[in-house]
């Protein structure tokens, strides 16, 4: 399989005192790679950094063997990565629809743009019913749906994926990893999620890696993150 | 009766200059959380600059435009040059920065074309059309309207209708997502200022004939009423601006035409303190006013 993603010795933070700590990280296309580790661990730093919302001070990242080193924050998504940002990032003052199209604004293939609208609409069906709704008038899960769509209308090859399951029901976050794991299937989505809730990362994910205060202490595959008991203990606490 | 009738044309057509000049300030608000006090100054200079094509050309058309391009421009060389270096922590230090700018204008203007007034020309008859005996609305306030009004039109279908209009609301509202999603958003501001620019150099080109004229200080009181106008409507919303200016304008016509002109000026002060003290958020605010 391809290496879609590749982080080599990132070190970044904000202020003086680096928050992450010689990060290497590899994912393979196609895959589902969870980011696990405490409060304060590093993860959403690492996808910050990933999608240049940080700066590293050292280290670079690698999309399909091209250093982003130097890309600007808005020219990521041309590239093919989509990052839903902590707290879903919906634009609270603008309508459902209004939030989908500005996902696909860049794009110069009109058609296509709003082929993959329609495709969302399908897929959250919620949201079609709601399109003239503001953001603010979204219940949880529906956000969420919203945020995910509206990265799925830019057509991503990779996912920056920040705690998706934050403050929603378990059913709800169960769909949205079935979901997760659909794409992967389907299009051949890469997904890098970072996930507090374990249990329910580990379920779709194919690799896992552990960060405990900035630094990676576990890469493995998530089905011996899952199975072996001292791994579990040792990094994850259950 | 013939009076306040006469006064209330007048009024709606003072009042529709300074809707596009709070216009002006609410889209800046809007854009970069910013209250433009070189707004006034920015639009004189770009009145100056339509003074300026006008003597060359003879053609009030063309000065028209080039106050539209320089005020475009100008907006665009403030942000760019200017604003956009200035400390957004504080507040204060965007007020300061933009009344030194203000100075920096008017004395620059003064400098190059004199601190005496010049006549600014009207495109049309200035003279009131009588309608059963009662003199109602100049063609030049007809034209005040149309223009006001294409203005407005032109500005909600470009935020409601257009990929550029919706890039430049989410980059206000949420500029870190915004740039997640590939929007441009240093460029949106830059945007947002050139247009806010723009329809303040239009406000200006509108008023300046039907006040004392052209001079470096010719958008002071202007400014004030705008400004008043703009809370009055809440500065983050459109409408409310185009609401304020138009209520703004009657206040001042009644009280000059009852009161005296001479009053003016205290009137649009003492309306801007009541405004600040009573209903600070405007009349139309939506949401409690977000910290700067």
């Amino acid at each position: 399989m391809s290496e879609l993603l590749r982080v080599e010795g990132l070190t970044a933070g904000y202020g003086a005192a680096p928050v992450l700590h010689e990060v290497d990280l590899s994912v393979p296309a196609g895959t589902i790679a969870a980011v696990l580790g405490a409060n304060g661990a590093g993860k959403t730093t690492l996808l910050r950094t990933l999608s240049g919302l940080v700066r590293p001070s050292a280290g670079r990242v690698l999309l399909d063997g091209r250093p982003l080193t130097g890309v600007p924050v808005e020219k990521l998504v041309h590239l093919g990565m989509a990052h839903v940002p902590e707290g879903r990032g919906v634009v609270a003052e603008l309508t459902v629809e209004e939030n989908l199209r500005l996902g696909g604004l860049w794009r110069r293939d009109r058609a296509d743009a709003n082929k993959a609208l329609a495709e969302v609409y399908e897929l959250f069906e919620p949201l079609a019913k709601r399109r003239r709704s503001a953001g603010h008038q979204l219940s949880g899960g529906e956000r969420q749906m919203l945020a995910l769509g509206r990265a799925l209308v830019a057509r991503p090859r990779l996912l920056l994926l920040d705690e998706p399951s934050l403050g929603l029901a378990p059913k709800v976050t169960a769909q949205i990893m079935a979901l997760l794991k659909q794409l992967r299937d389907r299009t051949g989505l890469t997904v890098l999620l970072v996930e507090q809730n374990v249990r329910s990362a580990l379920s779709v994910a194919d690799t896992g890696v552990v960060l405990a205060l900035g630094r990676v202490v576990a890469a493995t595959g998530a089905d011996r993150l899952r199975d072996d008991e001292e791994l579990r203990h040792a990094y994850l606490g259950f | 009766m013939d009076r306040f009738v006469f006064l209330t044309f007048d009024g709606l057509s003072k009042g529709a200059v300074l809707a596009a000049f709070a216009l002006a300030l609410v889209l800046i608000w809007r854009a970069a959380r910013i209250v433009n006090f070189a707004q006034g100054a920015m639009a004189v200079a770009a009145a100056y600059a339509a003074y300026t094509v006008t003597t060359a050309t003879g053609s009030y058309w063309l000065g028209l435009l080039a106050a539209l391009v320089g005020g475009l421009l100008l907006g665009a060389l403030v942000e760019r040059a200017v604003m956009r270096f200035v400390d957004h922590r504080s507040p204060l230090a965007e007020v300061i920065v933009a009344l030194g700018l203000v100075l920096v204008v008017q004395a620059a203007l003064g400098m190059v074309y004199g601190n005496e007034f010049r006549a600014a020309a009207a495109p049309f008859s200035r003279t009131a059309l009588e309608v059963g005996g009662v003199p109602l609305l100049s063609r030049y306030d007809l034209f005040v309207f149309g223009a006001v009004l294409l203005v407005l039109l032109g500005l909600a279908l470009l935020f409601t209708r257009t990929g550029v209009g919706l890039r430049m609301r989410a980059a206000a509202f949420a500029p870190e997502v915004s740039r997640l999603l590939g929007v441009n958003v240093g460029g949106m501001l830059t945007l947002g200022w050139a247009l806010a620019s723009a329809v303040g150099a239009l406000a200006a080109m509108l008023v300046l004939p039907t006040e004392l004229g052209l001079h470096p200080h010719a958008m002071d009181l202007v400014f004030v009423s705008a400004f008043t106008a703009a809370v009055v409507g809440g500065l983050d919303s459109p409408p409310g601006a185009v609401v304020g200016g138009l209520s703004v304008g009657l206040i001042l016509s009644y009280v000059s035409g009852y009161l005296g002109s001479d009053v003016t000026p205290m009137a649009v002060l003492a309306l801007l303190l009541v405004v600040l003290l009573v209903r600070p958020g405007g009349l139309f605010a939506a949401t409690v006013a977000r910290q700067a």
